[in-house]
């Protein structure tokens, strides 16, 4: 197929590019990768919550047949713990050592003791379990409020369970509180949540000569390869990370794994090849979490419903070490904890608790799904103290279409929005309360909403860096562009895709500017020994900062194309333009040439402007100016079953706004996606440890993913209101879905329960908990 | 996750089996769909030394429902006994876990690993079915009722085969099966079976309610059935019965499902299962 | 040490013989063995659904199945569907619908799917809900997964 300059393939529901291989079965993901001469790895995990290794007996497994090595903690010189990227200026982060294996002491059930490697995949499975671990069992913290408060401590060396204490805040929080009439103050919490990718964390570390080339089921292959040679004391240059095919993420994959480490560390020792697929099992124990926080929320208003203040005090779960961005995740949230609403003074304190869990990480939202649910479960809970329809309250308080951009009184300026025009469409697309109207006889239903924003598209790096936010990083992106010399295009990016189908947007916006078919652009990820570096896929940011890194990149090529026609057809560079797939003169589009005319000229270099280098091929980075920030109307109706507390959602409505679409069929998925995983945690999923600390939901069985039995289908609209932030006008979308809905869908089964008494409620809504409020109003 | 060793025969004959059976000791195992113990065995919370597959014993496959009587083969799987217009067991076959494990999954199984939480059990209970055991010392027939002796215990015992699965037609019974847990694939927190025959006179002529995952084995509601029998089979009578649903239970509690909630719930399922039953 | 027992069967219309470990499963043996890696894990629970392949036509889960008991078995994984040029109208229809994301959960969705039309050829909406309750798939909220099947379901 021959394409014009004329086809706009910005725009266009492609099929995706990503598929054919995908569903033949012909993808490969970690697990399907092995190399000649691998060894398997299997790690002993601590069965306790909280206690001291006294001994650790390996000699019986070591002396099983197969087995090559039996490593523990002590034995991995390495030169740091796992690292945690966030310093912020003037707070104190207290960050107790985490190591690839637990040196003295383990601190949550799942904690590594030790590292089995052998032959044969189902053998160091059965020699891991003859690994004998004498532990003495220390006081196990599992109670967040409890565990802020003081008493036992996960870390006896700190003597606090306190881990920091960070508050963002702008507006005279006393005078907006002074000035309401009305305040409402609630406990909100937002519990502990796994990220649950169907395919399982895994690694294949192949160390040789000298260099070390480690396959991770990983979405942040560059920061892979830094911390490995950080923490292996190997240079950078000597150190190769790929993420293959990777079987989604959701943030769980946003992560430097002890695994990681460990693996690389003993590939090197053992010179072998070692590779390590986690069990589902495991994996609900030592993939990091998400979520757990408890809100004590406070929102001030006049009567006749304009909010004067809003606070609200966190406590967030950071279970018993800091990973990654472990302490951050609140703090992402308090940057758009107003939502879309124009709240003259607005604070967020939070408090990070250690307790003898899991870690707590980036999951889908990181920190705003928690905001985006506090502030829209209060506005409804401030509607009805008012007395007020909640929509006209949220209309009351938008922030308006002329104000952008516009600067909250926490200082941040939200790129562009339209939040009524969102609502208004919602409303055009959905008669919610028609299909409330008609619930069956001794059924219950309910309406909800949530408007909201997002801030995405990380990062500014002047924002999030060092000296500003606190990240050890910058957050920018890049990408390379090459034109072969058949025309054919191959781009490079940082991100590193695992499911966003940014091979097919990204080779939309490329294939766009140039005049080609997206079937001739091949975007390569995931490989730090090819292409450009980056920084990965997280944080809604591909489109945002990698497309447009694309796309600059790309106008390199199209800068460098023109200068070359310009000469080849004795014309000016300013006067050439893309017309019907050929970069031709304006005015006479039948003199002109293809891009791989061009490229031709540009590889076969006899006639190139004096002093031009040969080739086609441009890098571009790219760091922002400043977040972009996504922003919707959802509305849906829930039916609830007063006699067993079960809930369904019947229906589901949502209009999202990520500014102009470059794949419509994509951005819907997304949506679908993110829509879910919000009602996933609303409804059925929990990660609970007893008060012992042991992970009661462990497996697939007692977490509980919905499956398509479990949910409906959805109508989806947009509204398109650029950003002026990028050139493509785009903001981000994987993570709206799940910032937006699980407030949606709490404050409709709190409107259907309403006749019954029940004012409000918390996640998890299991029927169980439903029943119980039901019961509760009753007495 | 991966099982630990064991050893595996998958005999020609029944005899065969048992030879195997009694060969292999107090850790051999009836491997039938595997769809209970092959995950158990995953988990390593099972660790048989051997497995007697059941497979090629086609006599363990076949169906028979002449004569009023449904005869079912150990080996026959959940999909079948819900595709083959049983009554209240094909109800109940076809709301376990999910397509694919209904495929594997055997009723003999089920039965013989006599799981409270799983959904012949009781089904059989209340239908007064029977199951046939093989041992080397013959055969014997056991009522339902004696079948389920405590928590994944059963009458079938070491060196035992369940080979049959027996139950009535029930002709002129109505039936409901009522279900209720979180995800369609997920056990049940609570189900309840009820059949009802309705005398000429609009009345219940007789009345049978089985509980799942309402105690360590599967029970019948007898309090319940007491109340309706011979009452007028309205919605107040239904209503009055089904509230002594729960009567004497014990329900195992779990993170989703206190022993109350599950208590409530069996008095709701069992007005549902009864109004069902008894249209 | 437990011995090895000998599995003979059919796979994807190629027969296959290998001796074994009892405890291999069907899974592992369909990856590691032959090297069909189109099955993928992602539980211990028979949850998921990843692992679904056809066992003489039915969809069943091959994580909960010893290769054992598949001896003398038909089996047809993902890679038996449909090739490059010749996808199965299934394949098509969840390229064409957006049926996946990631894509790890679908070579399993699109097994199980089939075994649905099998079955059911003009199945709505709610039956394909039903049928596909033991596949779980985090990325694509299953909205284009049940679109896909009915598209395929309309088209056959």
């Amino acid at each position: 197929m021959s394409a014009t300059a004329a086809e706009p393939w910005v725009g266009k529901p492609l099929k995706r590019k990503e598929d054919p291989r995908l569903i033949m079965g012909r993808a490969r993901y970690i697990d399907d990768i092995n190399v000649t001469g691998q060894l398997w790895a299997s790690f002993v995990r601590s069965p306790e919550a909280h206690a001291r290794i006294v001994s650790i007996d390996t000699a019986e497994a070591a002396a099983q047949p197969g087995v090559h090595a039996v490593y523990v903690g002590n034995d991995l010189d390495l030169e740091a713990p796992l690292p945690m990227a966030w310093v912020p200026p003037g707070v104190e982060v207290k960050n107790p050592p985490h190591w690839a294996l637990a040196k003295d002491e383990v601190h949550h059930v799942g904690d590594p003791v030790a590292l089995v490697i052998g032959s044969d995949r189902y053998a160091v499975v059965d020699a891991a379990q003859l690994v004998s671990v004498e532990y003495e069992p220390l006081p196990v913290v599992v109670d967040l409020e409890k565990a802020y408060e003081g008493g036992d401590l996960v870390h006896a060396d700190l003597g606090t369970n306190q881990c920091h204490e960070w508050s963002l805040g702008g507006g005279d929080l006393e005078a907006g509180f002074n000035a309401a009439e009305v305040v409402v103050e609630r406990r909100i919490v937002n519990h502990r949540t796994a990220g649950a990718a169907i395919e399982p964390r895994g690694v294949l570390a192949d160390y040789r000569a000298g260099s070390l080339t480690l396959t991770s089921s990983t979405q942040v292959p560059h920061f892979l390869r830094l911390f490995l040679a950080l923490q292996l004391g190997i240079s950078e240059d000597r150190v190769r990370a790929i993420a293959p095919e990777v079987g989604g993420g959701f943030g769980s994959k946003l992560q430097i794994y002890g695994e990681e480490i460990a693996l690389a560390w003993a590939s090197r020792k053992l010179e072998r090849p070692v590779k390590w697929v986690e069990s589902r099992t495991e994996g609900m124990l030592a993939t990091h979490h998400g979520r757990d926080q408890i809100a004590y929320a406070k929102i001030g208003a006049t009567r006749d419903g304009k909010i004067t203040a809003y606070h609200t005090k966190i406590l967030q779960d950071l279970g018993a070490y800091l990973m990654l961005l472990t302490p951050t995740i609140p703090s992402l949230g308090a940057f758009v904890m107003s939502g879309v609403y124009d709240i003259p003074a607005v604070q967020t304190d939070i408090v990070g608790v250690f307790t003898n869990k899991m870690p707590t990480d980036a999951i889908r939202g990181a920190g705003r799904p928690e905001a985006t649910h506090q502030i829209e479960m209060m506005i409804d809970q401030l509607a009805d103290e008012l007395g007020m329809d909640r929509l006209e309250l949220r209309r009351k308080n938008f922030m308006t279409p002329e104000s952008f951009p516009h600067e909250t009184a926490l200082g941040v300026v939200y790129d562009s929005g339209d939040y009524p025009k969102a609502l208004d469409t919602l409303l055009e697309m959905a008669d919610l309360d028609a299909i409330k109207a008609q619930a069956p006889a001794g059924k219950l239903r309910g309406v909800g909403y949530s408007t909201y924003t997002e801030i995405c598209g990380l990062a500014p790096s002047r924002v999030t860096g060092p000296s500003g936010f606190g990240l050890q990083t910058g957050l920018w992106e890049s990408a390379m562009v090459r034109v072969h010399i058949t025309g054919a295009v191959t781009v490079y990016t940082g991100t590193s895709p695992h499911g966003q189908g940014l091979e097919t947007t990204m080779a939309q916006i490329v294939a766009q500017r140039l005049g080609v078919d997206p079937q001739n652009v091949e975007v390569i990820h995931g490989d730090t020994g090819t292409g450009p570096q980056g920084l990965g896929t997280y944080g809604s940011r591909s489109t945002a900062v990698g497309g447009e890194s694309v796309a600059r990149a790309t106008a390199k090529i199209v800068e460098k194309a023109r200068q070359i026609v310009a000469h080849q057809l004795e014309a000016s560079p300013e006067d050439i333009e893309l017309i019907d797939g050929k970069f031709a003169v304006k005015g006479s589009p039948d003199k002109g040439m293809t891009i791989g005319e061009i490229s031709g000229a540009a590889y076969i270099p006899e006639n190139l402007p004096e002093g031009m280098e040969p080739g086609l091929e441009e890098l571009a980075f790219y760091d922002p100016e400043n977040f972009v920030f996504p922003f919707g109307a959802h509305g849906c109706v829930v039916e609830v079953d007063p006699d067993t507390g079960n809930v369904d959602v019947i229906k589901y409505a949502a209009v999202d706004d990520c500014g102009p679409a470059i794949n419509p069929k994509i951005i819907d998925g997304q949506v679908h996606g993110g829509i879910v995983h919000a009602i996933g945690q609303a409804l059925f999923e929990r990660i609970h440890y007893d008060e012992d600390g042991q992970l009661v939901t462990g497996n697939f069985a007692d977490y509980a993913l919905p499956s398509a039995a479990d949910v409906p289908s959805f109508d989806l609209d947009r509204t398109e209101t650029p950003s002026p932030v990028n050139s493509l006008g785009v903001k981000g979308i994987g993570e709206a879905g799940t910032i937006a809905a699980s407030p949606c869908i709490t404050n409709a089964v709190i409107d259907a329960l309403r006749p019954l008494g029940v004012t409000f409620i918390n996640m998890p809504l299991g029927p169980q908990r439903v029943w119980e409020a039901i019961e509760e109003a009753k007495r | 996750m991966i099982p630990a060793e064991f050893d595996y025969v998958a005999p020609q004959s029944l005899d065969e089996a048992l030879q195997a059976l009694a060969q292999g000791g107090e850790d051999a195992k009836i491997l039938a769909g595997g769809h209970s113990l092959i995950p158990l065995m995953k988990l390593r919370m099972s660790q048989p030394s051997l497995l007697v597959d059941l497979r090629q014993l086609q006599d363990l496959k076949s169906v028979n429902a002449d004569n009023g009587q449904i005869r079912l083969g150990a080996m026959v799987t959940h999909h079948r006994v819900a595709t083959g217009n049983f009554g209240l067991a094909s109800a109940a076959a076809a709301t376990i876990a999910d397509q694919q494990v209904r495929n594997m999954g055997t009723i003999g199984g089920t039965l013989a690993h006599g799981d409270p939480a799983s959904d012949m059990p009781a089904v059989l209970l209340a239908l007064e079915g029977s199951v046939v055991i093989r041992g080397s010392s013959g055969e014997r027939e056991v009522a339902a009722n004696d079948l389920f002796e405590d928590f994944l215990t059963t009458a079938v015992g070491e060196g035992e085969i369940l080979t049959e699965v027996r139950f009535p037609r029930l002709e002129g019974y109505g039936y409901g099966y009522e279900k209720f847990n979180r995800r369609q694939e997920d056990w049940a927190m609570v189900a309840v079976s009820a059949l009802v025959k309705k005398a000429a006179d609009g009345t219940c002529e007789d009345v049978r309610i089985g509980l799942t995952h309402m105690g360590s084995v599967p029970l019948r509601a007898t309090a319940a059935e007491q109340a309706l029998r011979g009452q007028p089979l309205t919605a107040e009578s239904i209503a009055s019965a089904a509230s002594h649903a729960a009567e004497g239970t014990e329900p195992p509690a779990d993170l989703n499902a206190s022993q109350d909630y599950k208590r409530h719930l069996a008095r709701v399922l069992t007005r549902r299962a009864l109004t069902t039953a008894s249209e | 040490m437990a011995g090895s027992v000998r599995v003979t069967m059919t796979v994807n219309g190629a027969q296959q013989s290998a001796e074994v470990e009892p405890r291999l499963l069907l899974v592992h043996f369909l990856r590691e063995t032959l090297g069909l890696t189109g099955t993928h894990v992602g539980c211990d629970t028979s949850n998921c659904g990843a692992c679904t392949v056809h066992l003489n036509g039915e969809a069943i889960k091959s994580c909960t199945l010893l290769a054992a008991q598949a001896d003398g078995a038909e089996i047809t994984t993902i890679e038996g569907m449909g090739q490059e040029g010749a996808l199965h109208p299934l394949q098509e229809a969840f390229w064409e619908h957006h049926g996946l994301q990631c894509g790890y959960c679908t070579p399993g969705m699109i097994m199980a799917s089939a075994d649905l039309l099998e079955r059911n050829p003009k199945p709505n909406e709610e039956e394909v809900r039903e049928a596909l309750a033991g596949n779980l798939c985090r990325c694509t909220g299953y909205h284009n997964i049940v679109k896909a099947v009915l598209a395929a379901s309309e088209a056959s």
